[in-house]
């Protein structure tokens, strides 16, 4: 948020050409707590919550589909509220003694061997074709169901705006949120 | 992207004085940010995180108004009983771009920091003046679909992409920063820079200085106001109208007009606002006052369809105050 042009290198610069490059990092190690288990993890400073995820935690769960926040297929949620993981660091993330962010994945809905409401419903109807966005649409249907948001099509078609399906199967994904929420208020 | 460094500050002092020892830049949500530096577009050394400042509470200010920490996420933000009642626009502008989980984690500051979303800009292949002064501005003559009408320059006709930047210039906002030279407040609406002859100057900050708080003014007609948009697959402005208007017995005693998507900056219509004051809340002078911003426009043949549309948006955006007000 300051003003950018006088301190942003142009293309090509590299950061040697920095008054002070000794600050970049090559690695370090942080804690997340992710799906109510505390994981110690190596990650560059740029390293997104994505990328840890996936690829340093192997929780392959949570997609990375064009790693630009456009297409939600990497939503997951943190304290409770629905993210893109690719836009954001996983630094950013760390847990520093009892305080810190909970992150949930796709991995962290299901109880043991007992699908989440959500999850049955999409099963139930049909609600993907090739599956990639599958576990974004799920994250982001129940964060939707928490925001008051999914009791009739059309505010979940607009709620669901974050999360594009390149298959176009949306009839049978919203019919799915729209009986998952059902399901997931019956529960509580 | 670069590797960078990374440092958590606890107070807004020491992101400041971070900021005088790296070549970096502060973050906060990080979802407008880390999308132009995985392309390279900006390039830092290290990002100072600070969203560990408390800068994260709406509060009532005693004059009246509100003061808004610069780390309120967009969502809480729209969704706040008083600015909903007081100042909608805000609330309208907010839930009407980006996407849900976007909304859940960009703040106040950075939404009104982002960059510009021309796609010359966005991509190193392509000349910039914006990012390298002098390398030329390939939209002039290109693809411009996107790119503003009003307040662009021989140099750079990119639109400005802040949607909630829209509805802060309509309701007369005031910026409030801190930096190496201490405090400062200045109209939200000096806060952009047009590109004229330095398109690569996009705000009036300087570096290491950081917006703290926005503040609203306290004015109880600024509750009469509404938001008309077009988009383009849900995601960028195309044209966006905000306005709010003081109507007594049929008669136009204030007035306010901003644009989104077809300017440089966020745009006050004032030559609208101009011909609608002390005049009759009628279809005829909605018309003649959208026309007064309209012949000021500057189309491409890629954008021309603007003029028609915005004036159209700007009557609807009137039309609906006057409907709402009858209810």
């Amino acid at each position: 948020m300051n003003a950018q042009p006088q301190s942003h290198p142009s293309p090509g610069q590299t950061a040697s050409d920095a008054a002070d490059a000794s600050e970049v990092v090559t690695a370090k190690a942080i804690t997340l707590n992710v799906n109510g288990k505390k994981l110690d993890v190596m990650v560059e400073p740029r390293t997104t919550l994505l990328d840890a995820l996936r690829e340093r935690l192997h929780l392959t769960g949570t997609k990375k589909g064009c790693d630009h926040g456009q297409c939600g297929c990497c939503t997951v949620h943190v304290n409770g509220e629905r993210i893109m993981s690719c836009l954001t660091l996983a630094v950013m993330h760390a847990t520093e003694n009892e305080e810190g962010d909970q992150i949930t994945t796709i991995e962290g809905l299901a109880k043991e061997d007992e699908l989440h409401p959500m999850q049955a419903a999409f099963v139930k109807h049909d609600g993907f074709q090739c599956g990639y966005c599958t576990s974004g649409q799920i994250m982001s249907a129940v964060a939707l169901v928490g925001e008051g948001m999914a009791d009739n099509l059309d505010n979940i078609r607009m709620g669901m705006t974050g999360n594009l399906c390149r298959c176009s199967a949306y009839p049978n994904i919203t019919s799915a949120i729209l009986e998952g929420a059902g399901n997931m208020q019956e529960d509580n | 992207m670069d590797n960078i460094g990374y440092f958590r500050a606890d107070s807004v002092q020491q992101a400041i004085t971070l900021t005088q020892h790296h070549r970096s830049t502060f973050i906060s949500g990080g979802t407008s940010l880390l999308d132009v530096m995985k392309d390279y577009v900006e390039r830092h050394d290290a990002l100072i995180d600070i969203n560990h400042t408390d800068l994260d509470e709406i509060q009532d200010l005693p004059q009246g108004g509100l003061r808004i920490g610069t780390l309120v996420r967009n969502a809480p933000m729209a969704m706040d009983e008083r600015i909903q009642s007081r100042y909608p626009a805000i609330s309208q502008s907010i839930l009407m771009a980006a996407l849900p989980q976007i909304r859940n984690k960009a703040t106040l500051g950075g939404n009104v920091m982002q960059r510009t979303r021309c796609s010359y800009f966005r991509d190193t292949a392509f000349a910039c003046n914006r990012r390298q002064p002098g390398s030329g501005c390939p939209a002039i003559t290109g693809l411009s679909r996107g790119h503003a009408l009003l307040g662009g320059s021989t140099q750079c006709i990119a639109s400005h992409a802040s949607s909630l930047s829209v509805a802060l210039v309509l309701y007369d906002a005031q910026v409030i920063t801190q930096g190496p030279q201490g405090q400062r407040q200045f109209p939200f609406s000096d806060l952009h820079s047009q590109p004229g002859d330095t398109p690569q100057v996009e705000n009036n900050l300087q570096p290491g200085e950081m917006i703290t708080h926005i503040e609203l003014p306290d004015v109880p007609w600024f509750a009469h106001a509404s938001h008309a948009k077009v988009r383009d697959r849900f995601l960028y402005s195309n044209v966006q109208v905000v306005a709010a208007l003081d109507v007594q017995q049929g008669h136009i005693r204030n007035a306010r007009v901003a644009l989104g998507g077809v300017a440089t900056v966020p745009w006050r219509a004032r030559q609208t606002e101009m011909a609608l004051i002390d005049q009759p809340a009628s279809e005829q002078t909605f018309d003649h006052a959208a026309q007064a911003t309209v012949d000021l426009m500057q189309p491409t043949d890629d954008n021309r369809f603007k003029l028609e549309l915005t004036k159209r948006l700007i009557k609807k955006a009137l039309n609906d105050i006057v409907e709402n007000a009858d209810d």
